[in-house]
């Protein structure tokens, strides 16, 4: 406790930075149970009447349909891209393996807004629609550096051993990949599925630059905010932000859970 | 020829069999990266060199679109806007970040460290839109920041606050204070305290200690986390657009401007480009202070 008391101006620092980093997320979150038109002081509440209407609206309600299935869809996409390519690269060494790793990292250095640009602009050279699907492309492309990273990271040797083992027990390729590398990778995989679920439920610009009639939540929640402030706005952030929290803190768990071992 | 574990020897003919589509697994990613960024960068910069006609895009090649960006005086102020605005959240958001990164790092027992820092970038991982949202409710004209200060009679006025440069600043700053202080304090505890030890028994005092071993030491940290700021500030549409309000405009506003009002391809891919050239830049100057491996 002593120890503490030294150092009062390290606590008040800390202090000021909790209510720095914090104070957006607590207005937020407090003005979404406001009882009244506007999120803005005197907090009258709490009243749970914007999460009703917002889940009666219908235009938020398919955003939240449409965010989990490009959510969950280009993260598993990533993922298991990303598990390959650390799997070929981390067993085999190909030739060329330098340049490979500096291709699937390259999408890091790239403005997310670049790569919406780009992919936006291909898709009119070659005539295809604005989609979900193209909002998935782009959340696989701008995740894939992640989650290769992340599997490739934990691939130590051991798992050579445990490889070559399998296959003198007579595993074949699939067997060796799914049956005994990814069980093992488990941890590794889970938190990269996570953090990348999590940027593109997050993901804005990309997602607003490639919809059309089909949105994400953060897409909607932009054009909310242009009719001006509401709290069920902020019962929809709330929303997307309790969810986010929840899947980095699952990721942090795998993360971490690898490490005591 | 390879011997198990048992000391049997396994067939060869067998292994090298099984190893035949295994090989190929590291191209599905490879692909991917090449036909869905690759190839929309090369053809951004091809579609730079294009005119704009009516119904689409006519491959009139032509320097037009360049030229035209640095003839406009307001597609040129946006790009000094960008740099300013950029230079100077990173710049804010260093100093605040050191501080808090440092004290988690030597201040804090060593068994609370990981959830301590966790708890101050959890908010790291929110939307940008969320975000920059939640700032604009902090802010507004009858806020909760005016209604403290008022209410505590620092000042009498509203205080106009929100729809400014300073909220854009405001609202990045937030951002890459939590991203600094994830790669200072990555940098300063792999910093042995060893080398401290050894500089104060030859007369070092803490502030010697500190400036001449602890500092230089972090640096790298402090260039990868102000790197990976600047890519990611330069490149925002989001927080100025929504706290910024309309009295400038950043270079991600006006390509969404030329996209969403002009549809103008070309002239957006000369603006995405000016970017990528700025970043390229910035990467080239501080190059040789980035480590990556070291955060």
């Amino acid at each position: 406790m002593s120890h503490w008391l030294r150092n009062v101006p390290s606590i008040v620092y800390l202090l000021a930075a909790l209510v720095f980093i914090y104070s957006p997320v607590v207005v937020l979150v407090l003005f979404s149970f406001q009882d009244g038109l506007l999120p803005v002081p005197p907090f009258n509440g709490p009243s749970f009447q914007w999460y009703e209407k917002m889940l009666a609206n219908d235009r938020l309600m398919d955003a939240l349909i449409n965010s989990v299935v490009v959510a969950v869809g280009s993260a598993a996409v990533a993922t298991l891209l990303g598990f390959l390519a650390a799997y070929g690269l981390a067993r085999h060494q190909p030739r060329f393996s330098k340049s490979i790793r500096f291709l699937l990292m390259s999408p890091l250095t790239v403005s997310y807004l670049i790569i919406g640009v780009g992919l936006l602009i291909t898709l009119n050279l070659v005539g295809i629609p604005k989609s979900l699907l193209a909002i998935g492309i782009g959340h696989v492309v701008i995740n894939l550096p992640l989650c290769f990273a992340i599997v490739f990271s934990q691939f130590g040797d051991h798992l050579r051993n445990i490889d070559w083992a399998a296959r003198d027990l007579g595993a074949g390729d699939f067997q060796v990949l799914f049956l005994i590398i990814a069980p093992i990778m488990r941890p590794a995989l889970l938190a990269a599925f996570c953090l990348a679920a999590t940027l593109s439920w997050d993901e804005f610009i990309v997602a607003f630059l490639l919809s059309r009639f089909e949105v994400t939540l953060p897409v909607i929640i932009f054009e909310m905010l242009r009719a001006g402030l509401t709290p069920e706005v902020n019962a929809a952030s709330t929303m997307v932000f309790a969810i986010s929290m929840t899947m980095v803190g699952i990721a942090a768990a795998f993360m971490l859970s690898r490490r005591g071992k | 020829m390879r011997c198990s574990l048992f000391g049997r020897v396994s067939n060869p003919s067998k292994v090298r069999k099984t190893l035949h589509w295994n090989r190929w697994v590291v191209y599905p990613a490879g692909v991917f990266t090449t036909v869905f960024f690759v190839l929309p960068l090369i053809a951004m910069v091809v579609v730079s060199f294009w005119t704009r006609s009516r119904g689409g895009l006519s491959a009139t090649w032509t320097l037009k679109n360049y030229i035209t960006f640095f003839e406009r005086d307001y597609l040129v102020a946006s790009l000094y806007n960008s740099i300013e605005v950029t230079l100077l959240s990173t710049a804010i958001s260093v100093l605040l970040a050191y501080p808090l990164a440092y004290i988690l790092a030597y201040r804090v027992p060593r068994k609370w460290q990981a959830l301590t820092l966790l708890l101050f970038v959890l908010p790291f991982w929110t939307a940008y839109v969320v975000r920059s949202y939640g700032w604009l409710l902090v802010l507004s004209e009858n806020g909760i920041l005016n209604v403290i200060l008022l209410g505590l009679d620092i000042i009498d006025q509203p205080w106009e606050l929100a729809y400014t440069r300073a909220a854009t600043v405001l609202g990045f700053v937030h951002f890459f204070t939590m991203l600094l202080t994830l790669t200072i304090y990555a940098n300063l505890v792999q910093i042995k305290p060893s080398y401290l030890q050894a500089g104060a028994d030859l007369g070092a005092s803490n502030l010697q200690g500190f400036l001449r071993i602890t500092l230089p030491l972090s640096l790298p940290g402090v260039a990868v986390g102000a790197f990976i700021s600047f890519v990611i500030c330069i490149g925002d549409y989001v927080t100025p657009q929504i706290l910024g309000g309309g009295t400038e405009v950043l270079v991600p506003q006006a390509i969404m401007l030329q996209i969403s009002r002009a549809a103008n391809f070309p002239m957006a891919s000369v603006m995405a480009i000016t970017l990528m050239v700025v970043v390229v830049v910035v990467y080239l100057i501080s190059a040789k202070h980035l480590k990556m491996e070291r955060v």
